[in-house]
Order: C-alpha cells, then sequence, then structure tokens
C-alpha cells in the first residue's frame, strides 16, 4: 500500500451484541470496511448485506466442464481412436464409462471450486494479511470503519457509535 | 463463554470459553515434543524402516516375494487395501455427511478423523502399487496415457480402472477439504507464535484474515465440497466392491456388494477413529471436547451399521442357497465349514456379535469396552475381506488347482510397513497441526443457547 490507510476499530466479546452493533453502526450511516472473527458467526451476511457467494455456480460450471471432458475422453479412446471389443460390448459403452465421469465431475467441480475460492479470498502462502487486532482468531470480534470512506462523520463521534453500540474496546489501526 | 440449554446436552463439557478452546489446543502445538511422543513416533518410524524392507524386498524381486499361487491370485495384498480403503471412509463421512445433516457433534472430531482418513487411503493406495509388480511403469496401466505396451489406451470398461479414478478423486478431494478446514486454525496459531513458527504457520495459513466475506465463502464451500464428497465417499467402496461383483468368481458374483462394502467401510472406519481418538483425548486431555456423548454417538453409528453388514452376510447366504447355483452354494458352505472356518467364524464373532454388546448403555459408555470393541471391530472387518478375497478363490473351477494360501515374511513387512506409516502421519499430524477445528467448535459453543452466562 502506497498511502497510510487509518481505522478505526471496535471489539466485541459477543456475537450476538456483535449483530446488533452491526445494525445499529451501519443505521446511523457509517459504512463498515468488514468485520472480523474467529469462527462462521450465523447469518452474519444479512446484516453486512452482503450477496450471496456465487461460489455454488463455479462448482456447477467446473462439475460440467469434467462430465464433458470424461465423457468426450472415453468416447474417443475406446469407439474412435482405438475401438476393441470388450466382454463383447459396444465400443461405445455408455454405462461403463458412468463411474469415470462421475469422479471427474466430482474432482473438477471441488478443485475449480476451491481455485477460484483461493483466488476470490486472496489465499496464497505467500500472502501478508491485514490483521486489526490478534484476537480475532482467538475469541474477539473486530469491526474495522476505514476513516477515509467516513468523512462526513467526526472521529469521535463514529467512537462514540461503537462504545455505545456494545464494543468492550475502541481502538485505532494504520496500516502502510 | 459457555452456554448451556436447559433442553439439550452441551456439546463441549467443562464451561469453555472461546479462549479456552484455543488455548486447549494450541498449546499442544506450541509445547515442545514430549518423551512420552518421541517413544511413540519413533517405535511407528522404526516399525516404518523395518516393513520398508518387505517393500524393497517387493519391488527388487518382484511380487513372487508373496505368497500368491497361480490359484489365490490376490489374498493379503488386496486384503489388506480394502481394509485400509475402508478405515478411510469415516472421516469424509463425519465431515461431509453429518455437515449436511447439520450434526453439530461432528465439530470436535471432524480433523483427526479426516487426516485418519487421508493416512489411511495413503496406505490402501500402496498395495495395488506394489501388485503392479513394476510400478515404475504403473502410470501407463493406470492413466489414459498411450503407450504400446497391450492396447493404445486404458480399458474404461475395467472396474479395476474405474477404481484408480475413486481413489484419486476421493484422496485429493478430501486432502483438500481437510486443508481447507485447517486454513482458520492454522491463522490462529500464527496470531499466537512469534519467530519461525509464526513464518511456518503464516504460509500454511495462506494468509487468512478472518474477515466476514471471507467466512462466507469459506462456509459456501464446506457446504458445496460436503454435497460433493457424500456421494463420492458412496461412491468409492461401491466402486471396490465392483472389482469384486462385476467378475465371476462364486462369492464375488453379487449385486449386495456395493451397500455390504459401504456399511463395512463405515463400520470399520468409525471404530479406527475411536481407537484413535480414545488415546488421543486422553493423553491430551480433551475429555471435555470429545465428550462420552460423542464416544456414545459413535458407537451407535457402529451398531447400526454392524447390523447391516450382519444382515448382509446372512443375505449372501440365503441367496447363494436360493439362487440354486451349485458352484455359489459350495462357495458359501465351503466358507464356513471348509479349511478357512477360522476365518470366516472370526468374522462373524468380531463384527456380527460383539457389536451388539453396544446395545447395552453400559457398554456403550465404558471407554475401556469401547476401545477393546473398536479394535475387535477392525480384526473383523480385516477378517472380512480375507474370507471374501481368499475363501472365494482357493478353490478353483478345477479340483486339481485346489491351494491354501500360506503369507510369507514379505506379506506380513508390507502390512506392518502401512502400519508404520499410518502412525508415524497420524503422529505427526497431532504433534503439529491441531487436532480438533478450534474454528466450529467456537461455533457450536453457543449456537444451541437459550441462556448465556460468562
Amino acid at each position: 500500500m502506497e498511502r497510510d490507510t487509518h481505522f478505526v476499530t471496535g471489539v466485541y466479546e459477543d456475537e450476538d451484541v456483535l449483530l446488533q452493533a452491526i445494525t445499529q453502526v451501519r443505521s446511523s450511516g457509517i459504512k463498515i470496511h468488514e468485520v472480523y472473527s474467529p469462527y462462521p458467526v450465523h447469518g452474519i451476511d444479512d446484516y453486512l448485506g452482503y450477496k450471496r457467494s456465487k461460489l455454488p455456480i463455479a462448482a456447477f460450471l467446473f462439475g460440467l466442464l469434467g462430465t464433458t471432458l470424461a465423457l468426450t475422453m472415453q468416447f474417443y479412446m475406446m469407439k474412435f481412436d482405438w475401438p476393441m471389443i470388450i466382454g463383447g460390448k459396444d465400443y461405445g459403452a455408455f454405462p461403463d464409462f458412468i463411474p469415470v465421469t462421475f469422479e471427474l465431475t466430482v474432482l473438477l467441480a471441488s478443485f475449480g471450486m476451491v481455485g477460484v475460492f483461493m483466488v476470490s479470498t486472496n489465499l496464497k502462502p505467500w500472502a501478508q494479511p491485514r490483521i486489526f487486532d490478534l484476537r480475532i482468531t482467538d475469541d474477539k470480534h473486530v469491526m474495522a470503519i476505514d476513516i477515509a470512506n467516513n468523512s462526513a462523520m467526526e472521529l469521535a463521534k463514529i467512537e462514540e457509535i461503537l462504545k455505545s453500540s456494545g464494543a468492550s474496546e475502541v481502538n485505532k489501526k494504520s496500516f502502510e | 463463554m459457555q452456554v448451556t440449554s436447559s433442553v439439550r446436552e452441551p456439546l463441549v463439557t467443562g464451561g469453555k470459553t472461546y479462549h479456552d478452546v484455543t488455548h486447549d489446543v494450541s498449546r499442544h502445538v506450541e509445547a515442545k515434543p514430549n518423551i512420552r511422543w518421541f517413544l511413540a513416533f519413533l517405535t511407528s518410524a522404526g516399525v516404518l524402516a523395518l516393513g520398508s524392507i518387505a517393500v524393497i524386498a517387493t519391488v527388487w524381486e518382484g511380487i513372487g516375494m508373496w505368497g500368491l499361487n497361480k490359484t489365490v491370485g490376490w489374498a493379503w495384498d488386496i486384503t489388506n487395501f480394502v481394509w485400509w480403503v475402508g478405515i478411510g471412509h469415516a472421516g469424509t463421512l463425519i465431515s461431509a455427511v453429518l455437515l449436511l445433516f447439520r450434526q453439530k457433534w461432528r465439530t470436535s472430531i471432524n480433523r483427526a478423523a479426516e487426516a485418519m482418513t487421508i493416512f489411511a487411503v495413503i496406505c490402501a493406495a500402496m498395495f495395488p502399487v506394489l501388485h503392479m509388480g513394476r510400478p515404475w511403469l504403473g502410470a501407463y496401466w493406470a492413466l489414459p496415457l498411450p503407450n504400446v505396451f497391450g492396447s493404445l489406451w486404458v480399458n474404461f470398461n475395467s472396474p479395476l480402472l474405474w477404481d484408480v479414478f475413486a481413489i484419486s478423486t476421493y484422496f485429493s478431494v478430501s486432502l483438500v477439504f481437510w486443508y481447507i478446514g485447517l486454513i482458520p486454525d492454522f491463522a490462529t496459531i500464527r496470531d499466537r507464535a512469534t519467530g519461525l513458527r509464526k513464518i511456518i504457520y503464516g504460509a500454511l495459513s495462506f494468509g487468512w484474515d478472518g474477515a466476514a466475506k471471507s467466512w462466507s465463502r469459506y462456509e459456501s464451500v464446506s457446504l458445496i465440497l460436503a454435497g460433493l464428497a457424500t456421494p463420492l465417499v458412496l461412491s468409492v467402496h461401491t466402486i471396490v466392491s465392483f472389482d469384486f461383483a462385476t467378475s465371476v468368481i462364486p462369492g464375488w458374483h453379487t449385486t449386495i456388494f456395493p451397500p455390504y462394502f459401504v456399511a463395512g467401510a463405515i463400520f470399520s472406519g468409525f471404530a479406527m477413529v475411536l481407537t484413535l481418538m480414545i488415546v488421543t483425548r486422553k493423553v491430551y486431555k480433551l475429555e471435555d471436547y470429545i465428550t462420552m456423548g460423542h464416544i456414545e454417538l459413535m458407537n451407535i453409528v457402529i451398531i447400526i451399521t454392524g447390523s447391516i453388514v450382519g444382515i448382509a452376510y446372512i443375505t449372501e447366504f440365503f441367496i447363494a442357497w436360493y439362487s440354486g447355483v451349485e458352484a455359489e452354494q459350495y462357495a458359501f458352505i465351503n466358507r464356513a465349514t471348509g479349511p478357512y472356518w477360522w476365518a470366516y467364524w472370526s468374522m462373524m464373532t468380531c463384527n456380527v456379535i460383539s457389536p451388539q454388546l453396544f446395545w447395552f448403555k453400559k457398554i456403550r459408555t465404558s471407554i475401556v469396552a469401547t476401545f477393546a470393541l473398536s479394535i475387535v471391530v477392525n480384526i473383523g472387518m480385516w477378517f472380512e475381506r480375507f474370507v471374501i478375497i481368499v475363501t472365494s478363490l482357493h478353490r478353483d473351477y478345477l479340483p486339481s488347482s485346489w491351494a491354501m494360501f500360506y503369507p510369507t515374511w514379505a506379506d506380513v513387512g508390507v502390512y506392518l510397513f502401512t502400519f508404520g506409516l499410518f502412525f508415524t502421519l497420524f503422529f505427526l499430524f497431532a504433534k503439529f497441526f491441531p487436532v480438533i477445528n478450534m474454528a466450529e467448535v467456537k461455533s457450536v459453543l453457543k449456537s444451541s443457547s437459550d441462556k448465556v452466562h460468562k
């Protein structure tokens, strides 16, 4: 990052308090940068107004690709490229191709979806994540508010809203 | 903060807070390995080294080192293969099927069970690879690479080839599923660590940030992977059973094999999970996470699948008689009363009779009894595969070809090798990886709440 970015963070102890706080903070006109939690909080997407993930669509498309590739490969090899009579069956013995087709569908759907997940969530061994508070992977929920995105509101006012919404601590955090 | 519900038993006992969960699991990764761990690790590594002599001998001399003969062409090798693959079914069943059924108790055991799955599948894969005789040419026989050793391509009509695809897909999808679950927990260890450990676990955690958006995608991925892994886990042992069922050997040629193999796989897999978890929870003092409730539920799964297996044995016997086919009838009478009667009755006792003891609440809530029976079940399941494979083969079509199978030291050695490999990997896992899925346990601490106390 070239320019410094400054955040106000509210630390929450409890997921129910956090969900109420999200509603309160959003209704007071503050834009929330992101909320960080040690575990998936049920229903938090709706409170933050996040849309449903499109990953299932990615999985479906990759699965479709797997099915197509598997069937094409088996028919090409067994029926067209090198036909052989095996057990008196048809060269293109479709029922015999189902198991491998199924496995390749699952394989491509899983790997494709996980690949999309890694790219979209920026997961890679050398990634340097912004850690707003070391306790977010332990026992605290942290709501981060980008000051630059909320320039209409005074800093003290944001801090006051966070406090009144149930935050146990309100801190400032900057990244280079 | 621990939560109690007035209507439900808590999944995690002992009034644990979120921080307690982090601490109770992470401290084992952070602590220096103690002498007991080293002893256990060195013992299994020693068995691995000892067994590798048999593996090297097999690769060097060929599979003539094994006790196979022209009548019994599959014996310990394929028995061990099916046995290990069966064990490798519990992990994905626990993490995928129980996730779809919203069985939240799975969160404390899924991590270790999935690790066990992955290691068991690695052990299983050893056997078909070694059985190729010349494993360095294996890629041509197992993968669709054009070659001139026989036909140009591999034979997609063969269930043995379906097995290659099934096992490798199962292994790689299970591995990915397991690793996705590990990422947030590696991040937890990263954020508690300093120095080298922070760098290593930082890389392993793939830069996990715990953002709500990331969690939302994580949950999406877990759910879809569970949906894909559920039919996958059922397909794997189905296809393993096709190796037998599609052939015309009396005793193998039956349509009951796929469901019967899948039930047997879950049965032995849960038994192995219990064997390992009972020791792990004791050594790591995780009794509040893997509670008696977990053990009891797993024992109930064992009764159900054990009974399915028992019914399958009886059905098989009945259908062999009812079919009117003399060869089939003989194959089954020979199993029970022939020269391998002791294997058949070991299987019957261990798999059908002994798990029925779990109907008694006293027995299924006893650690000692559960541990002992879990081992009995796995002995029984080994005999099941031995009975299916060897007793069906040893009476050939021509009585002049009838033979017995006697294992050689190399047969025993290769089996020992896989035990060494399995436990070496498991001990490494138990030391360096969080054995319980911390993030998911935290997510169920409160979810059955109607009352919160701090």
